[in-house]
């Protein structure tokens, strides 16, 4: 029994590009034992997405096998192993391996699910093309499956569309697609990326239990070490198409040997982490930000940004043909300072409010009540009142960098016009002031400046979100509003553009609030903390005090939503499992907020304050 | 959705009342109208009895009365000299230049060219999806540069030169006059099988050379909505479940690649009567858009209001007929909230 189920021998693949083939898989060897989880570690670009796809033979044209054996060796098949990689990978009998013996789960859930069609209709869809059943027959399985994979309301969801959905869901329909048919080995290509932490624990607890079921093994593709230490058995460490380390992973975790991984590990942001501890990105970038600032003056502590009590509600239609509106309020009474010179973390799950806070403060909208002060040293002044000139002053003073570098550069602009365009509008400069500008910027944030004249694309991710931190730099703004900066980021790069954040606010003097779901991450920069949950902040509190002794039960669920790249601290699944934290009323008293009940922010401690209910239904309790 | 199809109605009346009286209006503001200008030449060689008659016309139509009550009496909404006769009474008025009724004027035309255009569009889907997928799929293959090759050539191609060409040849060639929508001996007969079956033969040549710059055009549109449909990841999804690669196709990426030419069918219905205009004057296609064309120089106000009227109805109801479609295909126009 201890032949493994799949085992990939010297397997290399090649893709066509414009230079000349590109060898993303090079001479890979690895194992996946029955009933185990393997995971395949390493940065975007070491080739473990196409490894998954050349596994499934889903590899993109320009792409192909050029060497070695993928060996499938089926329980339910007594014939010797099947040998994927020399099929055609169009094929009948591949057509049955893939989907009905290895399935596929993908990383993005938003759009890995045709929105034209019910979730019942696509999840029905992969059980009929390899069984021979009725409709009846393949809905009532996945009635099953459905309610296996935690859908609230299994039947409901056979006519429930994707969009309807959400993330966390979504990735659940996509888990009963490949599991209707019982196969043999699941590849998820990093399942939970783009998730929540508290949803990606509960994503991963269902893959656990789900192999624990039905034996079957799973092939998890991730950057997160954390999610390795809790899921894998066995760790592959993949670095430019090649195997850097293999074996168990208590092994590899504890005697990491290859530099690589070493150097991975260390760039991953830990809680606890000494103060004035850096992390060690694989490739250091060095800053020149000494270039072209203004001194940074020594004045008495201020706050820069003011938020007293802003709402904002949205009126939904909820359909097309019908005229019944529904009022949400993104964000109820919220009020954040930050202080000049420091960081601001404002953490909570997709949906919470945290970027309308945030676009509320760059006055892309408008606030229902409440005001947003700033002050640049000259006095506080509500933002949403600033007219003509001072007007103009603001949009220099605070800017904005932005989550997905892929998508908030113009990829007709060379770098020099990206660069220069803030300038352009604001007309600071002459042309040649600005090319030189332009040249600070690059050095600022450890760019050749030989890079003017090139577009976006030619750009790594990490090296776009410095480009876009290089033009958020242009008009010399005071407050940076970072909007997950680096969530879409690989760690390796994600520790650089951390770093890079942290030297130019001490080289600049600059004020960050910084928006994330990540507490690790939030830990590493911020200086207070301001955690939010359905509009409302419920724990607010220096950095070290809030991840020291948390107060709420919703920031206690984040911290234990959060996976450490250490094997010896597994996750909590049993205490997620409930997956009612970010319901105010099902919070246990004093913090439960019934209908209605906005609460009120207590002090626990100097600087540390807690949403509790309102002091006078507490008291009628 | 009752509710939806009651504001959807009003707004069709509201723009139907504001296209006409921009209609009647622009058709008016040259000076004069067909019968002054016909009486003005028929004084010039002396001819007073006709003149008699169309000063009578002149009368009967109101053509004396202010503009803006000619217009009221135009849609029936204005007692004219016969009381309430107009578009709303389902009067379509007078044709001066051929001096019978609108009805009778554009009769059978009017369903010819929805015949002829129907068939065009038909023609057109049914040649330019194949070969769009087959280029989408074989992004850079020989076929595909063949099919792109062939469809640029379709789309510089002007159309009624290719008609000239045609007719030219086949009359050659075959010794066939593809003139007409039928044989000349089968005008002003009833309908009966071999007039059908001379009509269908006469379609052939005018439905390619009217359709043919429409299947270039939607070949390339098509090719570009599938490739960016194909790159998607719910079309991976559907490969990795197993599914063969033409259903995986036809299911995923194609359905979400025909929402663009769903919301097209509103414009494609007023195209059908004035895209063909120079071809049917090519080939003498008894359609409405020669009749139009000489409606509008003449200043035959009742004829030309009543074509343009009608293209005016097509619009409007091609574009609910699309938007209730979308709704009916894709779930987020149905259901999301806006």
């Amino acid at each position: 029994m201890n032949v493994p189920l799949l085992t990939v021998r010297d397997l290399s693949v090649e893709i066509a590009t414009d230079t000349g083939t590109f060898r993303a898989v090079d001479g890979l060897n690895f194992t996946i034992p029955r009933g185990k989880t393997v995971a395949v570690v390493g940065e975007s670009g070491s080739g473990k997405s196409v490894t998954a796809q050349a596994i499934m033979r889903i590899l993109p044209k320009v792409a192909r096998i050029s060497s070695g054996s993928i060996l499938f060796d089926d329980p339910a098949d007594r014939h010797p192993p099947l040998d994927v990689a020399a099929l055609d990978g169009t094929s009948e009998r591949m057509r049955q391996v893939r989907g009905g013996r290895i399935a596929m789960i993908f990383q993005e859930p938003m759009t890995s699910l045709s929105p034209l069609h019910t979730v019942g209709d696509q999840v029905t869809e992969a059980l009929k093309i390899h069984a021979k059943v009725d409709d009846a027959a393949a809905q009532a399985r996945a009635v099953e499956v459905f309610e296996r994979v935690g859908f609230p309301d299994p039947k409901r969801a056979l006519v429930t569309y994707p969009f309807e959905l959400s993330g966390g869901l979504r990735q659940r329909a996509m888990i009963a697609m490949a599991l209707i048919t019982r196969p043999a080995l699941l590849v998820a290509d990093e399942p939970t990326t783009a998730l929540d932490v508290t949803t990606q624990a509960q994503i991963l607890d269902l893959i656990r239990e789900l192999q624990a079921d039905t034996g079957m093994s799973v092939l998890l593709i991730t950057h997160d070490l954390g999610v390795v230490a809790n899921m894998a058995d066995e760790v592959v460490v993949m670095y430019r198409g090649q195997v850097m380390e293999s074996g168990e992973r208590d092994e590899i975790f504890r005697r990491p040997r290859h530099a690589y991984l070493k150097a991975l590990i260390q760039a991953v942001p830990r809680f606890a982490m000494e103060p004035g501890e850096r992390l060690t990105p694989l490739r250091a970038v060095k800053t020149h930000a000494t270039v072209g600032t203004r001194p940074a003056t020594v004045s008495p502590p201020r706050n820069v940004l003011d938020v007293r009590s802003i709402t904002k509600s949205y009126t939904l239609r909820s359909g097309w043909f019908s005229g019944k509106l529904r009022e949400i309020r993104a964000v109820d009474d919220v009020s954040l300072s930050l202080r000049c010179g420091q960081t601001l973390g404002l953490v909570g799950e997709s949906g919470c409010g945290k970027t309308t806070v945030s676009k509320m403060i760059s006055r892309a909208i408008k606030p229902d009540s409440g005001q947003i002060h700033f002050d640049d040293g000259s006095g506080p002044r509500d933002v949403h009142r600033l007219d003509g000139s001072a007007l103009t002053a603001y949009r220099r003073a605070v800017q904005f960098v932005f989550q997905d570098p892929f998508s908030s550069l113009n990829p007709r602009m060379t770098v020099y016009e990206i660069l220069t365009e803030p300038l352009r509008i604001h007309n600071i400069g002459t042309s040649d002031e600005r090319f030189a500008r332009a040249k600070d910027l690059l050095d600022m944030v450890g760019l050749d400046r030989r890079s003017l004249r090139r577009y976006p694309h030619s750009f790594s991710g990490g090296q776009r979100q410095r480009l876009g931190i290089a033009r958020a730099l242009a008009l010399e703004p005071q407050v940076l509003l970072c909007d997950e900066p680096v969530s879409a980021l690989d760690v390796s790069v994600q520790a650089q553009v951390l770093n890079l954040l942290k030297d130019l606010q001490s080289a600049l003097g600059l004020s960050y609030l910084f928006v994330s779901h990540n507490l690790a991450v939030v830990d590493y920069v911020a200086d207070t903390i301001a955690v939010m949950c359905r509009g409302h902040i419920v724990e607010q509190a220096s950095a070290a005090a809030l991840f020291r002794n948390p107060a709420h039960p919703y920031t206690s669920a984040l911290l234990a939503a959060v996976p450490y790249p250490d094997p010896e601290r597994p996750l909590d699944f049993g205490k997620l499992r409930s997956g009612r934290f970010s319901n105010p009323a099902a919070w246990p008293e004093p913090y439960r907020l019934a209908e209605g009940d906005p609460g009120v922010m207590t002090d626990i401690a100097p600087d540390h304050r807690v949403r509790m209910m309102s002091t006078d239904l507490a008291r009628a309790a | 959705m009752i509710g939806y199809l009651l504001r959807r109605g009003g707004t069709m009346i509201v723009t139907l009342a504001i296209i006409s009286a921009l209609v009647f209006f622009i058709i008016k503001l040259p000076p004069g109208d067909f019968l002054t200008n016909q009486i003005s030449e028929l004084r010039a060689q002396g001819e007073s009895a006709s003149v008699a008659k169309a000063e009578f016309l002149i009368k009967q139509y109101g053509l004396d009365l202010p503009v803006w009550q000619q217009y009221l009496v135009w849609i029936g909404a204005w007692p004219g000299p016969n009381g309430f006769s107009g578009l709303l009474e389902g009067d379509w008025g007078w044709s001066f230049e051929f001096d019978r009724p609108v009805t009778e004027v554009v009769g059978d035309a009017l369903w010819l060219t929805l015949l002829i255009n129907l068939v065009v569009v038909v023609f057109v889907h049914l040649v330019s999806i194949p070969i769009a997928i087959y280029s989408a799929t074989r992004q850079y293959s020989v076929g595909d540069y063949v099919a792109t090759f062939i469809g640029y050539i379709g789309l510089a191609t002007p159309s009624f030169l290719l008609a000239l060409v045609l007719l030219y040849y086949t009359n050659r060639w075959f010794g066939v006059s593809i003139g007409g929508l039928y044989d000349a001996n089968y005008s002003g007969q009833p309908w009966s099988w071999p007039k059908i079956s001379s009509l269908m033969s006469h379609l052939v040549v005018p439905t390619i050379v009217i359709g043919l710059g429409g299947t270039a055009a939607m070949i390339r549109r098509m090719r570009a909505n599938l490739l960016d449909e194909l790159g998607k990841q719910y079309f991976v999804t559907a490969r990795a479940k197993g599914m063969t690669p033409v259903r995986a196709l036809l299911k995923y990426p194609f359905r979400m690649s025909l929402n663009p030419f769903i919301a097209d069918i509103g414009n494609l219905l007023p195209h059908l009567i004035s895209g063909s205009v120079l071809v049917s004057l090519v080939l003498s296609l008894p359609t409405v858009g020669p009749i139009l064309l000489s409606a509008l120089k003449s200043q035959d106000q009742f004829l030309a209001g009543f074509i343009l009227m009608f293209v005016a109805v097509l619009t409007v109801v091609g574009m609910l007929v699309s938007d209730l479609l979308l709704a009916w295909l894709d779930p987020r126009i149905r259901l999301s909230a806006r």
